[in-house]
């Protein structure tokens, strides 16, 4: 159906209604109770986060996974999307569509222009020219095109901002809007304890994930997608039949530069706000770990790393000590203290020591990332498959 | 048999019953029950602490958090009460604010922009934090702002010394504290005008970024109003840790006084290479060559070293000062952690303190009542003298202390030394003014959400 063979329908819908249900799915706990007031992700703006960085994963799996071009510049295209966005938020209108589609474009371009200079070397040499071109770009947003992308105050629509299209009143602040309908619009279902937020940001979020995982599986399952696999094989070997390989790995850098770009454009027209730290290289770094966490090259994985690594910036952060004494509160004094010695460093402003003991665990333990975990738990408990048969339904096998 | 056609009046009905039963819960909901966000409805209010935990500024959060900490303690009726003893205002009773026991989450800024309002949103959305409060950067401090404006919540701003937070990108539902650039400035120059003289050749090196913009812009028209020449003001990349190259050609511009508009880390190096090149003990047209630091903070003093001593430069408040609001918050920020708070902790325990204040004096939680009984405020007690909340951009006016590195510190704390006390007058502006963002900047109107 829709094109695709019956697993990667299966995957799909699986993927469909865990976006669908995700309110339910992330709020696990009461919302009063100790453990919902710690551990419940399902409030809007993180949701929103979860599925926009997994877009901008899914992009970057495309290049990374399939060509093994390590890019360490993708924040750099990110960035690009999100201010075109906002200055078309700006100037022209508060709807996010155009917006996002200024972002998808712009980003694009960028990554042509980067894509036509880096790719014409590979391995770390690669890796190191699109550093260099996210690093130049971000000092360009940080301070000389300050009048372009406001420097280090980053850009915001104020009440001074006269959109072309909007009626808005004097002095009145812009929303960012979809046809009227405003992003931050949540409606709260309450059933007993819980507390279940459905944000139509987060849905229309949500809904451009979906597009982007289905068309990151038909990329995949193509002909191109195969090309792209042997540009990781053995690039020489496709020189001597006589291909050239960079029309196409230039295809999949400009791809994934618009994945990126519709990420930024879409953390725009959620927040409509755009710095110039998103480009740093620590964001381009963080892709690559969300890539190699969730399974370089399988479909699903970059979606699951994406999630992971938000889930651990913005809940394990904000772990305190008053919260970890809350916990063990009912424990003997000295157990008590003991306790939250042991613990605290590894949450609150030590989230980074808990993400890479993880990230450790997952390289040497499980190379595939966190979607073989999943796999292996699948076939401990599961009907004893052929091994092949589950494999083949997340992940693609590495063309070596 | 059962028939189990469909008449057109049984799908009206139930059509009917269906949608009632999907729209019943919106009735039961938090939102349509309460007249502005996150309205605290139990026997607690949630504050939200949003600090640099990690990253460059990590130093000034941990200082932060703590001064938070104790002001919580403090408006729960713990601890020695601290400035709340000192403060003009009586609202306050120790027992929360009203009657409400003061909880608080904290959260990581990482000093980026996207963090500080990832974190500050997941407050507002999830722990349902009726104001967020901190942060130790502009840029930070003007996005969180803006995201603080749209929820419907206050913002009391910690370190930030840009214009352009209460200037061009001030918000009605944002208040500052801190002092900023253009009063740095204003501070300095009279003090400076006595030591140096009113003939003297200038050049700024500057961090190329929106804070060192607006810093050297203030020292600039401050210093050029008394009869001081700027020779020139050369940008240094943020990321600069070594400055040599660019303390050699100063020496060659033929100017006499050098101004560092830069700050941590940046200053630390920059201070330590200008001394190391020996800059301080030449002679040009006659008169000692002399380095100026416009933001001082004791962290920064303690980084630089030996380097800081004899060099004036300005900060929002120092723990040796000797009024009784100051005295009494370095006791009780002492007793509790054993050494003298910062003035990034001064701030921010002042600013909860005063946001405590404001409600129990508007006797609401509610943002716009707050932001009436906030504006035009005036108090005193809690160091600095007696302070504005001018109505018309959110900014506290206060005097500006002057501060000189110590010459023979006692301790690793006493790096610095008062100066001069500038009293508020001489660093007041009009809210127009154009360092400010002009007649363009407004607050806008309250913002109470919901």
């Amino acid at each position: 159906m829709l094109g695709l063979e019956k697993k990667d329908f299966r995957l799909l819908m699986i993927v469909v209604v865990l976006t669908m249900l995700a309110p339910f799915i992330l709020n696990p706990f009461p919302a009063e109770s100790a453990l919902g007031e710690t551990f419940n992700a399902g409030y809007p703006d993180l949701m929103q986060r979860f599925v926009i960085f997994g877009i901008f994963a899914i992009g970057f799996n495309i290049l990374f996974g399939l060509t093994g071009y390590l890019s360490f510049g993708h924040a750099a295209f990110l960035g690009v999307g999100s201010y075109a966005a906002i200055w078309m938020m700006k100037l022209v209108t508060l709807n996010v569509i155009p917006a996002i589609i200024m972002g998808v474009i712009f980003a694009g371009i960028f990554a042509l222009a980067v894509g036509y200079i880096s790719l014409r070397r590979s391995g770390i040499y690669f890796s190191i020219l699109t550093l260099a071109f996210a690093q130049m770009s971000y000092a360009l947003a940080y301070s000389v095109l300050t009048p372009i992308t406001g420097g280090e105050t980053g850009l915001q629509i104020k009440s001074t901002d006269r959109p072309m299209l909007s009626n808005l009143e004097p002095g009145e602040i812009g929303r960012a809007n979809l046809f009227g309908m405003d992003m931050r619009t949540s409606f709260e279902l309450g059933v007993g304890d819980w507390l279940f937020t459905f944000n139509s940001g987060y849905y229309i979020a949500a809904f451009f994930m979906l597009i982007s995982f289905y068309l990151a599986i038909r990329i995949f399952r193509s002909p191109f997608g195969t090309m792209l696999r042997a540009v990781k094989s053995n690039q020489t070997r496709m020189y001597y039949t006589g291909l050239n390989a960079r029309p196409y790995t230039l295809a999949a850098f400009v791809i994934s530069g618009m994945y990126a770009g519709l990420a930024g454009g879409l953390l725009v027209a959620m927040d409509t706000q755009a710095g110039p730290e998103r480009m740093f290289w620590t964001a381009s770094g963080e892709v690559v770990l969300m890539t190699i966490l969730g399974g370089v090259g399988t479909l699903i994985g970059p979606v699951l790393g994406a999630g992971a690594i938000k889930y651990m910036e913005n809940i394990l952060s904000k772990i305190n000590k008053d919260i970890l004494h809350e916990w063990f509160a009912i424990l003997p004094d000295g157990i008590e203290d003991f306790l939250v010695t042991i613990i605290y460093p590894f949450v609150g402003k030590g989230w980074h020591l808990t993400l890479g003991l993880i990230f450790m665990a997952v390289v040497i333990f499980l190379p595939g990332g966190l979607v073989e975990g999943g796999q292996r738990i699948a076939r401990l408990f599961g009907r004893k498959k052929a091994k092949g048969d589950g494999e083949e339904a997340t992940q693609s096998t590495p063309a070596e | 048999m059962s028939k189990t056609d469909l008449t057109r009046r049984g799908l009206l009905k139930t059509g009917a019953v269906a949608g009632a039963g999907v729209a019943l819960p919106t009735i039961f909901t938090a939102q349509s029950a309460a007249a502005f966000t996150n309205e605290p409805t139990g026997g607690s209010v949630t504050l939200g602490f949003n600090v640099p935990q990690t990253g460059p500024y990590a130093d000034e959060g941990a200082d932060e958090l703590r001064a938070y900490e104790l002001a919580v303690e403090h408006l729960n009726g713990g601890g020695d009460g601290g400035m709340m003893n000192t403060f003009s205002s009586k609202a306050l009773q120790g027992n929360g604010i009203l009657g409400k026991k003061v909880e608080y989450v904290t959260g990581d800024t990482q000093t980026k922009a996207d963090a500080a309002r990832a974190s500050a949103k997941s407050m507002i959305e999830k722990d349902g934090a009726i104001m967020i409060t901190g942060g130790s950067s502009s840029g930070v401090a003007v996005a969180v702002q803006a995201l603080c404006q749209e929820a419907g919540v206050i913002f009391m701003a910690g370190l930030t010394h840009s214009n352009d937070t209460t200037g061009k990108d001030r918000k009605a539902n944002g208040f500052r504290h801190f002092f900023n650039s253009y009063m740095s400035g204003a501070a300095l120059a009279p003090v400076l005008a006595n030591a140096y003289g009113t003939d003297r050749k200038a050049y700024h090196l500057t961090a190329d970024y929106n804070w060192g913009y607006t810093t050297e812009e203030a020292v600039k028209a401050s210093t050029e109003a008394m009869g001081w020449e700027t020779v020139a003001a050369v940008k240094t990349p943020l990321t600069q840790t070594d400055f040599s190259s660019y303390i050699a050609p100063v020496l060659q511009s033929g100017a006499d006084t050098l101004v560092l508009n830069h700050y941590g880390g940046n200053m630390v190096n920059s201070l330590t290479n200008a001394v190391q090149f020996g800059l301080r003990d030449k002679q040009v047209n006659g008169k000692d060559f002399q380095i100026i630091v416009p933001l001082y903070s004791r962290l920064m003093a303690k980084g630089a070293g030996a380097n800081v001593k004899g060099i004036f430069g300005s900060t929002n408040w120092h723990w040796s000062l000797q009024d009784e609001g100051s005295k009494a918050f370095v006791k009780s920020f002492g007793t509790k952690y054993g050494f003298p708070p910062s003035q990034a902790a001064h701030t921010t325990y002042v600013q909860a303190l005063l946001y405590a204040d404001a409600v129990e004096r508007a006797g609401s939680f509610n943002p716009c009542a707050v932001v009436e009984a906030l504006e035009g405020f005036e108090f005193d007690g809690m160091g600095n003298g007696p302070t504005l909340y001018r109505a018309e951009d959110h900014q506290c006016f206060k005097d500006v202390l002057v501060v000189k590195g110590k010459e023979n510190p006692d301790s690793e704390f006493d790096l610095l030394e008062i100066v001069e006390v500038t009293p508020v007058d001489q660093v007041t502006y009009a809210p127009d003014h154009p360092q400010m963002g002009g007649a363009e900047a407004s607050l806008g109107s309250c913002n109470p959400g919901a």
